[in-house]
């Protein structure tokens, strides 16, 4: 995997390629795969996201009983024109939801890049797809694009919320989202990496304070905050907006931020959101109850 | 880390590491066992402990056992599915000490009798680690197929195998050696490039000073 967006940057310049271009060949050499089995394999995926989206069911409750139909409420409101963030967002953040509840109810998901922030992605791509009529095949290689980014987050930062916060998932997942956007709105590869820049920095800090310990309370909605902050940061690269800080230098601060946040709000389920008195209650009651 | 791992797994929820995690341990433990496993007494550690209810770490280890991969949908249901089975199970919980907040031991019986006690951590990401096996040091990720071998700590027995595995054309990746104490139990881990032939393991087994030979296949059961 790639180790800088600069290097991506100077690679797609250089050989006059994509963005997806590029880290598909560099997967093709990692795992000595041809580009027609690695296509496959990024299409499954896209695949899987859509059958997830597809599969989700409006009755499920999680273990806990912490989380579950609130993307139905979400289509609802959306379906009576009560939203002030119109339809496309409305669709946005239903699917948001929906994955992160079906995540929370031990049901077949695609970890992007885990499974706490598996709600982003196919958010923005599926429902980009639906208002736009986006092929398959361009959806796929915007997944590339997502990877990419990722992977460049993974090489210099984490990608885990016990090593760096939040911001290590729903912050890389948005910006691995803002990428993929951009990559469809027929940004340029420079776009792509301030798109990726953009949506990092608006969540830089985040802490990882799950009630009770569990991917539920507030991940599930932070799948939310994440898809819609991946849509302007978008916006904004395409509207020629740059990033003052580049995006390997926003990954770097990352790590760093993520180095400093005590490990109370790293995935412990010892602070933040956990530790006030409701968070604490309800993990009480949960105790008992298993 | 590849970028399968970046966008992937496809994988049930809720957590990859308490939950995809904990599917790859029990997996890769009804695979070093050999056998159906009809008995599992599995003692749960640290956050596996605190969160793992919620997490589904227990149905999804069941899973596993049962030989279920981390995205089959009938994981949630894996009791019912071991009850079928005639997998009988038992949880507790353990203090194993300063070990990987998410680690687990299990102790397993076999439907023919094999008996086998493993402990492993879940390292973050769905990627998971062996660190004890019957009683003795591991350390291998499940990711090679995997030869792991007791015998007596004297002198000749790596080279039997490594010679073994020579003659074979299997190329060796890593390989590791412990001991509880000098001539007493020893182990070597192997983990290696190709699968190791089942005539093979069977012929290391019936050396002398070889007490146990426990072998992890990548191939589809």
């Amino acid at each position: 995997m790639y180790k800088a967006m600069e290097d991506i940057l100077r690679e797609a310049k250089e050989h006059q390629l994509e963005f997806w271009e590029v880290v598909q060949m560099d997967d093709c050499k990692e795992r000595d795969i041809s580009k027609e089995e690695s296509f496959l394999q990024m299409k499954k995926m896209y695949e899987a996201m859509k059958h997830a989206d597809e599969a989700y069911d409006k009755e499920l409750i999680s273990a806990s009983t912490l989380c579950g139909q609130d993307g139905e409420k979400m289509k609802q409101a959306k379906e009576k024109g009560n939203l002030l963030c119109g339809d496309f967002i409305g669709t946005v953040m239903e699917k948001a939801l929906k994955m992160g509840e079906s995540n929370a109810c031990m049901k077949r998901i695609v970890a992007a890049p885990t499974a706490g922030s598996c709600g982003v992605l196919p958010a923005v791509l599926l429902a980009l797809q639906e208002k736009e009529g986006i092929s398959e095949e361009e959806i796929v290689k915007a997944l590339y694009v997502a990877a990419g980014i990722g992977g460049v987050i993974a090489s210099r930062a984490f990608l885990a919320g016990a090593s760096g916060g939040c911001q290590a998932e729903i912050g890389s997942a948005s910006a691995m989202a803002a990428g993929a956007v951009t990559y469809l709105k027929k940004g340029t590869p420079e776009q792509i990496s301030d798109s990726s820049a953009l949506a990092l920095k608006g969540l830089l800090g985040l802490a990882c304070d799950p009630v009770a310990g569990l991917v539920e309370v507030p991940c599930v909605k932070r799948n939310v905050i994440g898809a819609v902050n991946a849509l302007t940061s978008s916006d904004m690269a395409c509207a020629g907006i740059e990033s003052k800080i580049p995006a390997d230098e926003v990954f770097d601060a990352m790590k760093s931020i993520g180095r400093s946040l005590p490990t109370a709000i790293k995935e412990t389920g010892e602070g933040g959101l956990a530790a006030t008195p409701t968070g604490l209650k309800y993990k009480e009651t949960l105790e008992q109850d298993f | 880390m590849n970028i399968a791992d970046i966008i992937g797994p496809i994988m049930v929820g809720p957590s990859s590491s308490h939950t995809a995690g904990a599917v790859k341990i029990g997996r890769i433990s009804k695979k070093l066992l050999g056998e159906e496993v009809a008995k599992a007494d599995i003692y749960f550690h640290g956050s596996f402990l605190a969160t793992g209810k919620g997490h589904g770490t227990d149905k999804a280890l069941i899973a596993g056992l049962l030989g279920l991969s981390v995205d089959d949908e009938r994981i949630p249901k894996s009791f019912i599915l071991a009850t079928e089975k005639e997998l009988e199970f038992h949880f507790f919980g353990i203090d194993l000490g300063e070990v990987h907040p998410n680690t687990v031991k299990l102790n397993l019986t076999g439907i023919h009798g094999k008996s086998l006690e493993i402990i492993a951590a879940s390292i973050g990401g769905g990627r998971i680690k062996i660190t004890q096996i019957d009683g003795l040091t591991a350390n291998f990720s499940g990711d090679y197929p995997t030869l792991v071998v007791h015998n007596l700590d004297q002198p000749g027995h790596v080279t039997e195998v490594t010679s073994m595995l020579g003659h074979k054309s299997i190329n060796i990746a890593t390989m590791q050696l412990y001991r509880d104490s000098r001539g007493g139990n020893a182990v070597m881990v192997i983990e290696c490039d190709q699968e190791v032939p089942i005539a093979s393991i069977h012929w290391l087994e019936k050396l002398e000073g070889i007490k146990k030979v426990t072998y992890l296949s990548l191939e589809e059961d």
